[in-house]
């Protein structure tokens, strides 16, 4: 109890400063700030199952997560049939011409030696393949694009409940980073980062553009719900009954009929929205609790000594005869599944996919700040640092905004650097996470809660 | 006829805009090389740094233009630059004072100092949006065109009309003196050797008595140089948009690691590998064709080999391959 004592504190420090902001603010703010630091959480422990376990840098966080988030609409949307009658058969066959280039590949690179002639052979295999592709698929995106633009335009999904597309957006990203891991891991440490970065670049720029797939810019919006409709609940009967219990000392005071019943519903509407809310939160913490409990269980096995090994020092582990490239990619894929989760999580609770919004720096940068700052290697600080890093990021602005008034008092409201300092707050927020990190590597490197190397 | 139709169709849409991307992308590659090469690390604070001393330049000509300087026909910009250059150059001190300077004394991993490199771009991107906004800018004043279309079909009578705007010549012959200028300093001076040395092997330029804290001072300055006229020249020729500078770090990224990172004339020669590759493969070539074949070939389609969507993917896909088959760069640069 004693030793975890920093871990407690921490914790009970960011609950109470959610509770101050529902205080202060109002639930729902807080309510959805904690939501979104829940789903930092899972990112933040896929990145540091990479950075903490195995010192594996993975700059393309970004990239899982909208793969995760492409899965929630791939298995949540309904089918378009008419689209799938106009373009399937071709979407399918360039599917088989892929997966056949991509055996017959495997085929060349397993049968003949290494050789100037076996790279011209496959180039030649991949330029001549992408050609077939473009040609069968063309008439079929253009047909699957045709149907009904302004609300379909693109294949649509499986129709199943969105918490499935949690575990696929999984493997989605994990998949992504087999490929990605069998390609880059033999690059050192920042190449690896800028490898990564890249290619999670060129992941968005698939996600945007192939409208059939993705319907691209134009978004997916209203995707299932796994939690109630703030609509519906505002008509069922136990719910008014729910928050007329919760509030009747506030009803109670007020005494004509009319007045209380406005006040009634305005005490549902903003109910509903936060009732809603927890649903979510209840169904993240589940997510966020069982990763917990398998990530400390994987960090204390054999598996995991053997992981802190090979971080520490590759040689050594390899003459221990620890296969170092096969558990780099094996961690590489489990983080990145991680984070894929989150991504589905992220679209899930929008509900809505915009590809647009995928940016690196909220995406991959701030994830990263959030692992070095919680502290890397240690999944409680991990988590910690997700909470944190989020809370200031929600909660820079107005911060700002008290520090600019503080510190202009002196000045009129219409001087020009009075207006032009708090039009400009929002992007207090950056230097608040610069300065953040750069205080937290230069004077506590291993982050809020550091590593704990202990056998148990 | 056609055939000169065609050429000059290619030079107005694909030779002139390459030359021109490429050789901003060069400068920042170089700027990137120089900091890998000889401060040891991965910069991801490029594209924000460039902005920076952007920023900088814009409120000197602001500044100008409200005093009634001005360079003629030339943009009021050019004069700004050696005013932004020192600004930029003692930000970067300061920047490396307080903050890269621990590190390299530590000798921390590159690693550690590249997610140090990620709080600067944080910082730096905070300082630009707060001082100048975070909208698009465009500070170009003087000659737009040195040659319009129009009068080029007029003096040639072809159907294609060239089109050459200023900010791509200045980009051009800016471009070629700062880098034969910075060439010619590494390797003809006797700092510059020393600079040489000092990347190539740290312990024997230290035996020989070169003095690091002069060498990382004056690639500081040096870089302020490259990133102010980088960024500045983008900003000519296109805008000025801060988070248009943050992504283009993704393509300079790519141009030196294409040329070999830690070898500046591979980053020089990367920036165009990569212009040109991603102007050639999106480019539609149908009006092309159509001057050159018969009328019973002309082609249907646009004859486009990737849609312009994607851009920067082609840049990053060249950038994967260099990485898998070639990891020291096209033109080898530090071993990996």
């Amino acid at each position: 109890m004693r030793k975890n004592l920093n871990v407690i504190a921490a914790y009970s420090i960011m609950m109470g400063l959610i509770i101050l902001v529902g205080i202060f603010q109002s639930w729902n703010i807080a309510l959805s700030i904690f939501n979104l630091c829940l789903i930092s959480a899972v990112m933040t422990m896929g990145a540091n199952i990479q950075w903490g376990y195995a010192g594996l840098i993975n700059f393309g966080i970004m990239g899982f997560t909208a793969l995760g988030g492409l899965a929630a609409v791939l298995i949540s949307v309904n089918p378009v049939q008419e689209a799938w009658s106009a373009g399937g058969t071709n979407i399918l066959l360039s599917l088989f011409l892929i997966i056949g280039i991509v055996l017959a590949v495997r085929f060349v690179l397993k049968r003949y030696q290494k050789s100037k002639i076996r790279n011209y052979i496959i180039a030649a295999i991949i330029i001549s393949g992408i050609i077939i592709i473009r040609l069968v698929s063309e008439p079929g995106i253009e047909a699957i694009e045709e149907v009904n633009p302004a609300r379909t335009g693109f294949l649509g999904g499986l129709g199943l409940p969105i918490i499935f597309s949690w575990i696929v957006g999984a493997f989605f990203a994990g998949g992504l980073a087999f490929v990605i891991g069998k390609v880059a891991l033999g690059l050192r440490a920042d190449y690896l980062a800028i490898a990564t970065l890249l290619i999670s670049e060129i992941v968005i720029a698939i996600i945007k553009h192939e409208d059939w797939l993705t319907r691209g810019v134009k978004n997916v919006i209203g995707l299932k719900r796994p939690a109630p409709y703030e609509v519906n609940l505002q008509e069922t009967d136990w719910f008014i009954n729910l928050v007329e219990k919760f509030n009747s000392g506030k009803l109670a005071l007020i005494s004509d009929i009319a007045e209380r019943q406005a006040a009634l519903n305005q005490f549902v509407i903003e109910g509903s929205s936060v009732f809603v809310k927890l649903c979510y939160s209840g169904l993240f913490l589940v997510v966020v609790i069982i990763l917990l409990i398998l990530t400390q269980k994987a960090l204390y096995s054999p598996w995991g000594r053997m992981m802190r090994a090979i971080r520490d020092n590759e040689e050594a582990a390899n003459a221990m005869g620890k296969n170092v490239v096969k558990q780099h990619l094996l961690i590489f894929v489990l983080g990145s599944a991680i984070v894929g989760i989150a991504g589905a999580m992220l679209v899930t609770q929008d509900g809505l996919f915009t590809p647009g919004s995928y940016r690196p720096l909220r995406y991959t940068f701030l994830i990263w700040v959030m692992v070095i700052v919680g502290g890397s290697g240690n999944n409680f600080g991990a988590i910690l640092g997700g909470f944190v890093v989020w809370f200031l990021w929600i909660e820079a602005a107005p911060i700002g905004l008290y520090l600019v008034n503080l510190t202009t008092a002196g000045l009129e409201d219409t001087h020009f650097l009075k207006v032009h300092l708090i039009e400009s707050v929002p992007y207090f927020r950056f230097l608040m996470m610069g300065i953040g990190l750069l205080l937290i590597m230069r004077y506590r490197p291993k982050g809020i809660l550091p590593e704990k190397i202990e056998i148990k | 006829m056609d055939f000169l139709n065609a050429l000059i169709l290619l030079l107005n849409y694909i030779f002139v805009p390459a030359l021109a991307y490429g050789s901003q992308l060069a400068i920042g590659a170089i700027f990137v090389t120089l900091i890998y090469g000889i401060l040891r690390f991965a910069n991801f604070a490029t594209g924000d740094m460039m902005s920076f001393g952007t920023m900088v330049a814009i409120l000197f000509t602001w500044y100008f233009q409200s005093i009634g300087l001005s360079l003629g026909f030339l943009p009021t910009a050019l004069l700004a630059i050696p005013f932004a250059i020192l600004f930029m150059g003692l930000y970067m001190l300061i920047i490396d004072k307080f903050v890269f300077k621990y590190y390299r004394l530590n000798k921390s991993p590159p690693v550690q100092l590249a997610m140090v490199s990620i709080g600067v771009m944080f910082v730096t991107q905070a300082v630009v949006r707060i001082i100048i906004g975070p909208s698009d800018r465009r500070f170009f004043d003087g000659e737009k065109f040195l040659i319009k279309a129009n009068e080029f079909k007029e003096m040639t009578g072809l159907n294609e009309g060239l089109a050459i705007k200023s900010t791509q010549v200045i980009t051009i012959v800016v471009t070629i003196i700062l880098v034969s200028t910075l060439f010619w300093f590494l390797n003809k001076t006797k700092t510059g050797k020393s600079m040489r040395a000092y990347s190539d092997n740290e312990d024997l330029a230290l035996l020989s008595g070169i003095d690091p804290k002069r060498i990382v001072m004056i690639t500081w300055m040096i870089a302020a140089i490259l990133a102010t006229i980088g960024g500045v020249l983008y900003g000519l020729d296109k805008s000025f948009k801060p988070f248009t500078y943050f992504n283009n770090m993704l393509p300079i990224f790519a141009a030196a690691i294409v040329g070999g990172i830690g070898n500046p004339f591979g980053a020089f020669l990367g920036g165009y590998v990569i212009a040109f590759s991603e102007i050639l493969l999106t480019y539609a070539y149908k009006k092309f064709f159509m001057y050159v074949l018969p009328e019973s070939m002309e082609p249907d389609g646009l004859i486009q080999l990737l849609s312009t969507d994607y851009k920067f993917a082609v840049s990053f896909s060249i950038l994967v391959i260099v990485l898998l088959y070639r990891p020291s760069g096209i033109f080898k640069g530090k071993i990996l």
